[in-house]
């Protein structure tokens, strides 16, 4: 996906992972759970293993680090043979993340983040360092968090430390589980976005195992869509998923919501938002409704004295001589939102656009209906495009 | 990703710091147990003591509750309850660990199965027996200790290292950890209080199997007791029952205590 790819600033740090012909067949088993399968994951991005229960995702994804081995096949990374090395070896240059975190409950945050780095031989201050660094990293305060047990965690602070224990020693590829599902929506969400602003610093090669296509769509550079015995249905980025599956099953999995599902892929910055008549609290209504006018606008959005949104009435509405606190503050998205999380703002607000803040909280524009619905055009065709060569 | 969503977070912490607990967490209970049963055991001692020293005994039961024998018997029986208890967690803790890997995981239920059928045989009759094969004195004693507090040490550690959750297990493993260092780190550290809930177990078992060792020359407060017993002395029965149900409750606190003091803070 060249967007993600033009918008990343960090430089690629991952190394690249092939599968070749690899096949795994449990003992006792007729058919083999991973079938000849055959894969590149480019260096540096975020691969998404989706597919039906059943269909080999973990029994891939595991045969990465070897904690499952193959019956046949070989898999490189970064041109290297698995094999080459022991397989403890390997899996300490490997980071690995499972649901829920697994955090040992018996060691402190530190301690968990600690384990490999301390397998791998580090001193205890370059430990140190690079514990609070990754807990900064996953949005805890490390002053705060370091010393506590998983139990005193909430399970989206769980889950970000068992990331931040799987980034530890800095490793070229990191491999995931169904990394957020044990946690609501509106966290999974969140640990989405973070993971995302990570890996654009980070550029990793990252596995993830999901259940869940609408992840998939919004996290994935590729996506990864198997059918039982872990054959390969399609895979390619997440606008050709959506804009021309393969076939039916991919059709099918990918669920008929295939055009509002590529919502997910794109972001307010990329739309474009509208500068909008700003008001601070206290100035004279008449005044901002003069420069309302003048701009075109029908409605004002109030700011507070540190620039962020708590208002955004209509013209009609300043009747007051002055411009005093609105009742509730609009529900703003950050510029890194989707625009499927802007379309479910601006459904409420009944403005047909939403207020978009920048990451500290502060105004940045306004993004409207019409800009969304053209970039869903956009994308479809060029999906099109794409997918008729 | 310091730049995404921060205030949301601060939201969450604010609430997850209110359902925060910290500390080791002991109820009413086992407060009262930790500090109530010293002080029943020195009370108890103490007015033996003041019994044995002013009750008017007649010159067979004084003869039978002289201070020195009383004491060595007492600590004959403390030596063989823990030479008993070490040796029994020594052999059934290793061989715990070995009936849970996956070599020998299918015959853990079979060892469980032949130590709990052991253990339902009678402590006497066993004692007996291996007198006539081994001989007489401590150490024979010791072994039929030992075989009968094994079972609840080694069946608790079965149980603990099996109720590791197997996530943490295979995370461990997944993060670059030997089987060796999964076992130390993760899986005994885990298991920890359910095995020593099981020595807990085996040492009140060992505490009162030792007063049946007095019958192969094994020592201990049963010679107190057997004395009682031949001599028709009714005092001298009910001294060393009470010497027995003291040092027993005091044994049983000491198992408590290992229990909180190994139990791995943060579970
Ligand atoms: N250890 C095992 N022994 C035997 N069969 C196994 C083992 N692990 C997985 N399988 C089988 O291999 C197939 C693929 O399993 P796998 O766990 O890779 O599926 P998955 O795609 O991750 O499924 P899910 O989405 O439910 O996690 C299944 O049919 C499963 O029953
Ligand atoms: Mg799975």
């Amino acid at each position: 996906m060249s967007e993600t790819t033009a918008t990343s600033s960090g430089s690629v740090t991952g190394a690249e992972i092939r599968l070749e012909n690899v096949t795994k067949q449990y003992a006792g088993q007729k058919v083999a759970a991973v079938g000849d399968l055959t894969l590149t994951i480019p260096a540096g991005e975020i691969a998404m293993f989706v597919g039906p229960s059943g269909c080999g995702k973990t029994t891939s994804l595991k045969m990465i680090n070897r904690l499952i081995e193959p019956t046949s096949g070989t898999i490189m990374i970064g041109g290297e043979d698995s094999r080459k090395r022991s397989a403890d070896e390997l899996r300490r240059t490997i980071g690995y993340v499972i649901q829920g975190g697994s955090l040992f409950p018996h060691m402190t945050v530190a301690k968990n983040i600690a384990l490999v780095p301390k397998l791998l031989g580090w001193d205890d201050d370059r430990i140190k360092k690079r514990t609070d660094e990754l807990l900064d990293l996953v949005s805890l305060d490390p002053s705060r968090y370091r010393d506590r047990y998983p139990r005193e965690l909430s399970g989206g602070q769980q889950q970000r430390v068992g990331v931040a224990r799987g980034l530890a020693a800095d490793p070229p590829v990191v491999l995931m589980d169904e990394p957020f599902g044990a946690v609501d929506p509106i966290t999974r969400q969140r640990l989405q976005d973070e993971l995302l602003a990570i890996q654009r610093e980070l550029r990793k090669t990252i596995v993830c195992v999901t259940h869940d296509i609408d992840e998939a769509i919004k996290m994935g550079d590729r996506i990864l869509i198997l059918q039982e015995g872990a054959q390969v249905a399609q895979y390619d980025t997440p606008e050709v998923v959506l804009g021309s599956p393969a076939n039916e099953f991919v059709e099918d999995f990918v669920g008929s919501g295939s055009a509002l599902k590529q919502l997910s892929l794109a972001r307010v910055d990329e739309v474009g938002t509208f500068p909008q008549t700003t008001a601070k609290i206290g100035e004279s209504s008449a005044e901002v409704i003069q420069r309302a006018q003048a701009a075109g606008h029908r409605s004002v959005v109030v700011l507070d004295e540190r620039n962020r949104p708590v208002g955004w009435p209509w013209l009609r509405q300043l009747k007051g001589e002055k411009i005093v606190q609105s009742e509730h503050a609009p529900d703003a998205i950050d510029r890194r939102a989707t625009l499927n999380d802007a379309l479910d703002v601006m459904l409420v607000n009944g403005h047909g656009g939403a207020v978009v803040t920048d990451a500290g909280g502060a105004y940045f524009g306004v993004v409207d209906f019409t800009s969304v619905t053209d970039q869903m055009r956009a994308m479809q065709e060029k999906a099109h495009e794409v997918s008729n060569g | 990703m310091a730049d995404v969503a921060t205030a949301p977070n601060a939201q969450a912490d604010a609430r997850e710091r209110t359902g925060r607990k910290r500390g080791p967490k002991l109820d009413a209970e086992q407060l009262i147990e930790l500090f109530g049963i010293p002080l029943i055991v020195v009370v108890g001692f103490v007015a033996f003591a003041i019994w044995r020293n002013t009750a008017t005994l007649d010159s067979v039961e004084t003869n039978a509750l002289p201070w020195n024998s009383i004491w060595i018997q007492l600590r004959e029986h403390v030596v063989l309850t823990a030479v008993g208890a070490m040796i029994t967690v020594v052999i059934a803790v290793p061989l715990g660990i070995a009936l849970t890997r996956p070599g020998l995981k299918r015959a853990a239920p079979v060892v469980v199965g032949v130590a709990n059928a052991g253990q339902a045989a009678p402590a006497i009759g066993l004692i007996v027996l291996l007198a006539i094969w081994f001989g007489f004195g401590f150490w024979t004693a010791i072994v039929a200790l030992v075989l009968y507090a094994v079972l609840p040490v080694l069946r608790n550690t079965i149980v603990g290292l099996q109720a590791v959750d197997p996530t943490l297990v295979e995370a461990g493993r997944g993060i670059g950890m030997s089987n060796l260092m999964v076992l130390r780190r993760i899986e005994l550290p885990l298991a920890l209080p359910v095995i020593m809930s099981g020595v807990r177990t085996a040492l009140v078992l060992l505490v009162g199997t030792a007063a049946l060792a007095t019958f192969i020359n094994g020592g201990g407060l049963g010679g107190l007791l057997n004395t009682g017993i031949t001599l028709f002395r009714f005092p001298v029965i009910v001294a060393a029952a009470v010497l027995i149900a003291l040092l027993a409750l005091l044994i049983e606190w000491l198992g408590q205590v290992l229990e909180l003091v190994f139990r791995p803070k943060g579970i």
